[in-house]
């Protein structure tokens, strides 16, 4: 019980937790080899593609990577223009 | 007898990986299994001196690859449990003279005659790290709880995959269960969330292991040590058998948090 009450108390403001979630971005770039800045080229060159064929909201692209056990996935949502003018 | 090939590898030096290599060796040949250990650091051996048998060398693993002494001149066998055995690394020559495809060969050799081959890899990722697990059956990663410790037993575990020699399965050496509590290290769970791999152990932070590798007596000789007991308990789980985690090393068991419960101004 004391574990929980350490957990709320200081945890979050520990070192230990500090260093999970540095880690965890940094084992995200090691496995998949991409730095932040090819992420924003990768997104940039993406939403160049997309635009061709559908008009997109640049700035509502959300591209992020996430993982399930050590598998590394790319989930990319794009809302399209047309689609949200509709409704 | 067809020995299993367990190497132990971590990328990051310093975490373990021979102190792990030799208890491991220790708790298994206790338990009347035939163990041999080769040590695959050629040019840094060690493993000889954690398991006290470094006045016992005549031959090395590269005398045998390169066929100037047969295997079972190479090997010595450990006074205190007849059952293990050392194939010492040469120490004056470097990686290149062993191939990956020589130590699938010699582990080939040995596998009639033995129920384990436990193989210390070197540190790194090159030429040493892929010939230790070239052989492989089972990879085991050791690291430690702290940030450069996991970030490279990661990129281990990720080579290992690529070599098709995973799942590689893990072991966490020198948690320090005082500092856990305080919230100033890693616990096993924020290690396995970030590593997403399967526990093999947890060896406690104890300095029984560096009193007995001062005397060349691994920690597991004595199974009453924190630390002996968990390489112990390694072993049977290697063995198959279902043996219980402790949440954070022997101090925080329910007997002492009864203990604790009663304790005026205990936290």
């Amino acid at each position: 019980m004391s574990g929980f009450v350490d957990k709320l108390l200081s945890r979050n403001s520990s070192s230990a937790s500090a260093a999970k979630e540095r880690l965890q971005l940094v084992l995200i770039h090691d496995r998949t080899d991409l730095t932040p800045s090819q992420l924003e080229t990768l997104r940039n060159e993406l939403i160049d593609v997309i635009s061709k064929y559908v008009s997109i909201d640049r700035q509502a692209v959300r591209i992020n990577m996430s993982h399930e056990g050590r598998e590394q996935r790319l989930i990319a949502d794009i809302p399209l223009k047309s689609a949200t003018k509709r409704r | 007898m067809t020995a299993r090939v367990i190497t132990f590898s971590s990328g990051k030096g310093g975490v373990g990986k021979t102190t792990t290599t030799a208890n491991l060796a220790v708790a298994l040949a206790s338990a009347n299994h035939k163990v041999v250990c080769i040590d695959a650091d050629i040019g840094l051996r060690n493993l000889d001196v954690v398991l006290g048998l470094e006045n016992r060398i005549v031959y090395d693993l590269v005398d045998v690859i390169e066929g100037r002494c047969r295997i079972r001149q190479a090997m010595i066998r450990d006074k205190r449990y007849e059952n293990l055995f050392l194939i010492p690394a040469a120490q004056t020559r470097d990686k290149t003279a062993v191939s990956p495809s020589d130590m699938v060969r010699l582990c080939n050799e040995l596998r009639p005659d033995f129920d384990w081959i436990l193989i210390d890899s070197p540190a790194g990722i090159e030429r040493g790290f892929r010939n230790a697990i070239a052989p492989a059956d089972i990879v085991v990663v050791v690291t430690n709880p702290e940030v450069s410790a996991l970030r490279d037993a990661d990129r281990v575990i990720g080579l290992v995959e690529a070599e098709e020699k995973g799942p590689a399965r893990l072991v966490i050496n020198r948690l320090n269960s005082v500092m856990v509590k305080r919230g100033e290290m890693l616990d096993t769970n924020d290690v396995l969330e970030l590593l997403a791999i399967e526990l093999l152990g947890i060896v406690p932070e104890d300095e029984q292991v560096i009193i007995s590798t001062n005397r060349g007596q691994p920690v597991a000789m004595d199974e009453k040590t924190k630390a002996g007991k968990a390489f112990h308990n390694i072993a049977r789980r290697l063995n198959g058998e279902n043996v219980p985690f402790l949440p954070l090393g022997d101090d925080n068991n329910i007997f002492n948090k009864i203990g604790k419960m009663f304790k005026p101004g205990g936290n």
